[in-house]
C-alpha cells in the first residue's frame, strides 16, 4: 500500500504568537509539524511497518523543511517539498496537491483535520473532491483490509461508522493513535533521505484566490476579579452575587 | 444571487437561519436549498426567508455523504447562477463546503464569524492560529463559496413568502457505506448552543466528582463540557470535550472547574463573553483570562457553589 501523508510546520502550540503591523510575526517564535498532521504520519508508519512506500508533502515556505525532516526522523522514506512563500487557497492547494497525488498514485492520502495556522478543516475535503474521491474527517478508528477501509470518526452530533474502497483522503485527529518520538539514529538517517524540492508553478498556479488582509490579535479584557478561596461558603456566595448582580449571566 | 445551503431535522436548524439572515443582511436574490429526506416538509418554513426554495428528496441523498451532497449544491448553484454559496460552519458543512468550492473553482472562505459585501466578492473575518488571531480575509472571484461560524450571526427575519420548486439532480452514489451512527444524547442543553456552560478538567480527580460539575449546571440550567484530558481519561464523553480538538463554545459565561487553562483549551472557549475559574492553582493560565474566579479547593468551594446557585435560584 502506498500511502502520502501532507504535513505543515505551524507555531507550537504553546508558543506565543505575536503579529507586527497587522500581519504575523513568527520571529521568535518555535515552530513544529503540526499535531494534527503528526497522527497521519504515525498511521502511516503504522500501516506500512519500516516507512516503505510512505511520503510525505509539504506546501510551504522554506521553513517547512523542519517538518519535512521531523517525518522522515519519525520514518517517513522520502519527501515532496513544495516551497513557495505564497499562502494560496485551499482550492488553488488543491489543484497543486492533485497534480503531486496522481504522480504518486498513493491509495490514501492522510491530512490533519484542522490545521495550527489557518485553523481550516478544508485542504482533505478539497483535495478529495479535486480527485473524486471519497474522504473520512476526523478519524479516531482506522482499520485496512485490502482496499477495503473501515474507519469510525467524528460527526456533528456524535460519531460515524463507515466503509468505503480505497483511495481515499482520511483526516486525522487525536485519539487515532500516539504518535512516536523520533529516536537519535533516526533523526541522523533522515538527514539522508530524499526530499525533493519543486513549486507551485510547476504545476500551473501561481497566484492565490483569497487574500489576508489583516491578521490582529483581538484580546478581549478581562476583569480578573479573584476571590481568595479559604472561606468556601463566603466564596461561593460573593462569586453567584456577582454573576447575578454585574455580569447579570445567572 | 445568493444559495443557501440550509440544514433541518424537522424544521430548520439554527445554522441555517443564521445563513439565511446573514444572506438578507448581504442583501440581493437569496435561493434557499433542501435536500435530502424530510426536505419537502421545511419547505413552507424556508419560503418565508427566501425569494426561492430548491427542494430535492433523491434517494441517493440518504445517508448523507459529502460528495453527493457536494454535487448536487454545485450543480444548484451553477444552474441558479450562483454568486456566492454559503454553508454552515458546522463540522459537516466545514467538510462539505470545500468540496462545493472546488467543483465550481471558486474561492473558498472558511468559518467566517462576520461577513460583508466588497466589489466582486466578499470580506470576512475568521480566526486563526487557534483562535488566537482575527483575520481579515478577502476574496473577490466569480462564485464564492462561504462557511459561516454558528451562534454568529443574527436569525433571518421572515418575509413575502417565496416560491418551491421540487427539482431534479443526476446524482451518483458516493460508494461510501455507512454502518451506523451513534449520536451522543444529552437531556441537558446542547454544549454549542448553551447559555451557560460549566467545564470540568483533571482537577476534579475522578469521574465521581463531575457530579459537582452536573450538580451545578442543572441548577443554573448549563450545558456541561469537559476538557481534553478529562475526556482522554476517559472519565466524559468526547461529545463534551471543549478545545482545539472538540467544540468551540462562545457562551455569555464559562464557568471552568479544575481546567488549568492549556492554549488548545482555550482555542474553544476564550471568545466567551464571562470566564469564570475555580482552580487551587494561583498560577493557573485559566486566571489570566478569567473575568471572575475563586482560587480554592474545588472540592469544597462546588458545594458551597451549588447551594448558594440553588438560594439565589429559589
Amino acid at each position: 500500500m502506498k500511502i502520502l501523508c501532507l504535513i505543515r510546520q505551524v507555531p507550537d502550540a504553546e508558543a506565543k504568537v505575536k503579529t507586527k503591523a497587522s500581519k504575523m510575526d513568527f520571529d521568535g517564535t518555535t515552530m513544529a509539524l503540526d499535531g494534527m498532521d503528526e497522527y497521519g504520519v504515525e498511521q502511516a508508519l503504522r500501516i506500512n511497518e519500516g516507512g516503505a512506500n510512505t511520503i510525505a508533502v509539504a506546501l510551504g515556505s522554506n521553513r517547512f523543511e523542519d517538518a519535512i525532516r521531523r517525518a522522515l526522523a519519525m520514518g517517513i522514506e522520502r519527501a515532496i517539498h513544495i516551497e513557495t512563500d505564497t499562502i494560496f487557497d485551499v482550492v488553488s492547494q488543491a489543484k497543486i496537491l492533485k497534480a503531486v497525488v496522481l504522480e504518486e498514485n498513493p491509495d490514501i492520502v492522510f491530512v490533519g483535520g484542522q490545521h495550527a495556522d489557518t485553523d481550516s478543516q478544508a485542504l482533505g475535503a478539497a483535495l478529495a473532491e479535486a480527485l473524486e474521491w471519497n474522504q473520512i474527517t476526523w478519524t479516531t478508528e482506522l482499520t485496512l483490509d485490502n482496499n477495503q477501509a473501515k474507519a469510525t470518526h467524528d460527526v456533528d452530533d456524535g460519531k460515524e461508522s463507515l466503509e468505503l474502497t480505497l483511495p481515499a483522503i482520511i483526516t486525522t485527529q487525536q485519539g487515532l493513535n500516539e504518535p512516536r518520538y523520533p529516536t537519535l539514529p533516526n533523526i541522523m538517517k533522515a538527514k539522508k533521505k530524499e526530499l525533493k524540492k519543486t513549486t507551485p508553478a510547476e504545476y500551473g498556479i501561481s497566484t492565490s484566490k483569497v487574500q489576508i488582509v489583516a491578521q490582529e490579535i483581538q484580546e478581549r479584557a478581562r476583569l480578573n476579579k479573584l476571590i481568595d478561596g479559604k472561606d468556601p461558603i463566603a466564596a461561593a456566595e460573593q462569586l453567584i452575587k456577582l454573576l447575578h448582580e454585574e455580569a447579570k449571566v445567572i | 444571487m445568493i444559495l443557501v445551503q440550509c440544514e433541518f431535522d424537522t424544521k430548520l436548524k439554527k445554522s441555517a437561519l443564521e445563513l439565511l439572515g446573514a444572506a438578507q443582511k448581504l442583501g440581493g436574490d437569496i435561493t434557499a436549498v433542501l435536500l435530502g429526506t424530510g426536505a419537502g416538509a421545511v419547505a413552507t418554513e424556508a419560503a418565508q426567508y427566501a425569494n426561492q426554495v430548491l427542494v430535492c428528496e433523491d434517494a441517493l441523498l440518504e445517508p448523507y455523504t459529502a460528495k453527493t451532497f457536494a454535487k448536487a449544491i454545485a450543480d444548484l448553484a451553477e444552474q441558479a447562477e450562483a454568486t456566492i454559496v454559503l454553508l454552515a460552519g458546522s463540522r459537516g458543512g466545514r467538510e462539505l463546503a470545500p468540496r462545493v468550492a472546488v467543483r465550481l473553482d471558486a474561492a473558498y472562505l472558511e468559518d467566517a464569524t462576520n461577513i460583508e459585501r466588497i466589489e466582486g466578492g466578499l470580506r470576512i473575518q475568521h480566526y486563526a492560529f487557534l483562535a488566537r488571531v482575527t483575520e481579515t480575509l478577502e476574496a473577490t472571484a466569480p462564485i464564492v463559496v462561504c462557511s459561516v461560524k454558528p451562534n454568529t450571526q443574527a436569525i433571518a427575519e421572515t418575509r413575502a413568502a417565496g416560491e418551491i420548486y421540487e427539482v431534479e439532480l443526476e446524482l451518483t452514489a458516493s460508494g461510501v457505506n455507512i454502518l451506523g451512527r451513534i449520536q451522543e444524547k444529552t437531556t441537558r442543553v446542547a454544549l454549542t448552543e448553551a447559555s451557560l456552560v460549566v467545564t470540568g478538567g483533571r482537577g476534579l480527580g475522578s469521574p465521581e466528582n463531575f457530579a459537582l460539575i452536573e450538580g451545578l449546571a442543572d441548577v443554573i440550567g448549563a450545558g456541561v463540557g469537559a476538557t481534553r484530558a478529562a475526556v482522554d481519561a476517559g472519565w466524559r464523553p468526547y461529545g463534551e470535550q471543549v478545545g482545539q480538538t472538540g467544540k468551540t463554545v462562545q457562551p455569555n459565561a464559562y464557568i471552568a472547574v479544575g481546567v488549568s487553562g492549556a492554549v488548545q483549551h482555550l482555542s474553544g472557549m476564550g471568545k466567551s463573553k464571562n470566564i469564570i475559574a475555580i482552580n487551587k492553582d494561583p498560577e493557573a493560565p485559566i486566571f489570566k483570562v478569567a473575568d471572575y474566579g475563586i482560587i480554592g479547593d474545588l472540592h469544597t468551594i462546588m458545594p458551597a457553589l451549588i447551594d448558594a446557585a440553588k438560594k439565589l435560584r429559589d
